[in-house]
């Protein structure tokens, strides 16, 4: 470290300066100040972005959250342009392979795809990473990034209804899964009236809530729904009735939303009072 | 404990540089208050909150606040009676302090030299915690001022993170809100330091860290967090920098680090702060952000960061303080998570851990003594959420002259 501080003062730009700085970041890579002067050598020599490239995404193998790197890599990718891009996909994707959710990846590989593209395999990416851990939020981010922004796919409202398909084959796949959920409560977002006439969503809601009757985010898209103005259809009235019944013996004679919060402050006690708030909203 | 276990952290705002770093462990748990409707009031100044904020330099190593330059920040008549009681009842504020004493005075092992870097967030996050559980008293304040001070790059004036470093917001920040801390921001030229923070705002509104151009609503927070507490926010675009904030936000409520990027409870922490200080929490949907934050607390009362991650106590602040910004704290069990923080102390050494049974390190001593604060834990200085500031220095920096 002296001997980077004694370059580093003198200001000297040189190749003997870069193998310095080379040897302080391999023992300590979180250290800023070392980046910044190896950036200005890197510049001062025009070395080869390349062989840097390799060198910093050693570094990144073993230091995967580290931010110093990944800026790093960033600036790397901006010199080297959209010729790289797909080269840095690949490094993305071996990172996330190993830590799927791991958030600077993620926030470089969006930077990427918006600065330099190479968005044409990013939906199937985002497909194979669900298929391997549908829990997977990082993914589900991903894919709405994906649907919105790529240029080569319509956008949300050419993809809005086979993603509501998508988003429920994943939520019955499993229902305890809360990223599927706001996926779907996301995409309805921009078609309100929808979420109330769709078909899919009492089907799908039925559909859990007979096999996993304590899903308490089937209970909560449940209540969405009927407070956005769904019509109940007999199933349904069954099922809450039939579920909320066994409780309370006061509760037959409350509409549906609130018998619905009174079940899930039992169901989930450890967010009772945002369940009770609920019920309070009710009246609103 | 071994080097490597004193090493070892699995909280990932730790970017430990090790490669033979072992990998994660795994995770392993106030009373409500009666639910209330939601407010339909316009948010009151962040400074009348009687609870605090926090700003958070992600680049944290937490154990590693000791460098290489001798500066003592304590005096060394410091030291706690062994004799004496913890009066805090769980919270073991002796030990803590005595704990954040000894890393102060640990300089010259392999942590220590890999951390000193970032000596100036370390100082925050100690002598934070040290008022908080009102043990500043043996602060020496001018040495700590004058170390401060010869952090900053003249030219520019901006903090780098320890003596030689170059300058960034984030220790910049740091720098302040220490001096804030010790009541001595009249040592700084406010106007050279906030032109240099004001310097890294970017034509879309965004905050660049530095120099080199990183983007991030970390930024956006910790410039505005600075600013205002230099009373000098005029001299940045506010409207932009809202404008900019308000781009990351997600369909979930919540806020990512730049446009589309995934809703993380530390970026939400640094977005809906960044928003309280400029006044403009309206952005926000606090109903759904709301939900989306109590929705982090698990089985074990702890909290994670995004669904399906672990719970670790760092969020016991972001989360916390976030949920207090909006009005809706009472969504969360503040017993349980009470309790999960309590559980990651050390009551031998001292320190707190990211979750029960990991080692200790400064950085996590603060959140969980700060998250435990903005619960009320009895015996703690009140901290206000958009500063991360005991209440009474913000109070002082915003009400007196």
């Amino acid at each position: 470290m002296d001997y980077f501080r004694a370059v580093y003062v003198a200001r000297e730009l040189s190749p003997r300066a870069l193998r310095l700085t080379t040897e302080a970041l391999l023992r300590n890579p979180g250290n800023y100040t070392i980046w910044h002067f190896r950036r200005l050598v890197i510049d001062a020599l025009d070395s080869d972005l390349v062989e840097e490239t390799l060198f910093v995404d050693n570094l990144a193998e073993a230091n995967s959250k580290n931010y110093q790197i990944w800026h790093h890599k960033r600036w790397l990718a901006e010199k080297l342009g959209p010729e790289a891009a797909n080269d840095d996909h690949d490094f993305t994707r071996f990172i996330l392979c190993h830590d799927a959710k791991n958030y600077h990846a993620w926030s470089h590989r969006q930077w990427v795809l918006q600065k330099l593209g190479g968005w044409d395999k990013e939906l199937d990416f985002c497909h194979q990473l669900l298929e391997e851990d549908i829990f997977n939020n990082s993914a589900w981010n991903q894919r709405f990034f994906v649907i919105t922004r790529s240029p080569l796919l319509g956008g949300l409202s050419a993809m809005w209804d086979s993603e509501v398909d998508y988003t429920i084959k994943a939520i019955l796949q499993n229902p305890s899964n809360e990223s599927p959920w706001r996926y779907l409560q996301g995409l309805y977002k921009g078609n309100p009236d929808s979420l109330i006439t769709d078909e899919r969503i009492p089907q799908l809601l039925l559909n859990i809530l007979k096999e996993n009757s304590y899903c308490v985010f089937a209970w909560n898209f449940l209540l969405d729904v009927l407070c956005k103005g769904l019509r109940p259809n007999k199933e349904i009235e069954e099922a809450v009735k039939g579920f909320t019944e066994l409780d309370d013996a006061g509760s037959s004679d409350q509409d549906l939303p609130t018998r619905i919060c009174s079940a899930l402050e039992r169901m989930d006690p450890i967010r009772v009072n945002y369940w009770a708030w609920r019920k309070s909203n009710l009246t609103l | 404990m071994d080097r490597h276990s004193i090493l070892h952290c699995s909280c990932p705002h730790l970017s430990v540089c090790f490669s033979r770093l072992v990998s994660q462990s795994e995770g392993s748990t106030l009373h409500s208050e009666p639910s209330e409707l939601p407010s339909a009031k316009i948010l009151l100044p962040l400074r009348l909150f009687p609870f605090s904020l926090f700003p958070v330099s992600f680049r944290f190593l937490p154990r590693a606040q000791v460098s290489l330059h001798r500066v003592s920040f304590f005096t060394s008549e410091y030291e706690a009676s062994p004799a004496s009681p913890d009066r805090m009842g769980e919270l073991a504020v002796e030990k803590h302090a005595q704990y954040i004493l000894s890393v102060e005075k640990r300089k010259d092992d392999f942590e220590s030299l890999v951390m000193e870097h970032l000596r100036l967030n370390g100082a925050y996050w100690g002598l934070t915690t040290l008022d908080i559980m009102h043990k500043l008293g043996s602060v020496n304040s001018d040495e700590v001022v004058t170390w401060i001070l010869s952090c900053q790059d003249k030219e520019s004036g901006g903090f780098g993170g320890n003596v030689g470093h170059d300058p960034h917001v984030l220790y910049t920040l740091s720098a302040v809100q220490v001096l804030a801390l010790l009541d001595r921001l009249d040592a700084v030229d406010v106007d050279k330091v906030s032109d240099y923070v004001a310097g890294l705002q970017k034509e879309d509104g965004s905050f660049a860290g530095d120099i080199w151009g990183e983007i991030d609503t970390r930024f956006s927070y910790v410039a505005i967090c600075c600013l205002s507490l230099l009373h000098r926010l005029n001299k940045i675009n506010v409207e932009k920098a809202v404008d900019y904030i308000v781009s990351c936000k997600n369909l979930d409520g919540g806020f990512g680090s730049i446009p589309g990027g995934e809703s993380h409870a530390g970026q939400i922490f640094c977005c809906v702060g960044a928003l309280a200080i400029t006044g403009s929490l309206h952005h926000v949907d606090r109903d759904l952000l709301g939900w989306w934050l109590c929705e982090r607390q698990c089985k074990d009362g702890g909290l994670n960061g995004r669904p399906e991650k672990l719970t670790d106590v760092c969020y016991s602040w972001w989360v916390l303080s976030s949920l207090i910004m909006i009005d809706r704290v009472h969504w969360i069990d503040k017993n349980k998570l009470s309790k999960f923080i309590l559980n990651c102390q050390d009551i031998e050494k001292g320190g707190i851990s990211d979750r029960p049974d990991n080692a200790v390190d400064v950085f996590h001593t603060y959140f969980g003594v700060a998250g435990l604060s903005l619960m009320e834990y009895p015996g703690l200085k009140p901290i206000d959420p958009a500063y991360a500031l005991p209440a009474d220095v913000v109070n002082r920096i915003f009400f007196q002259k």
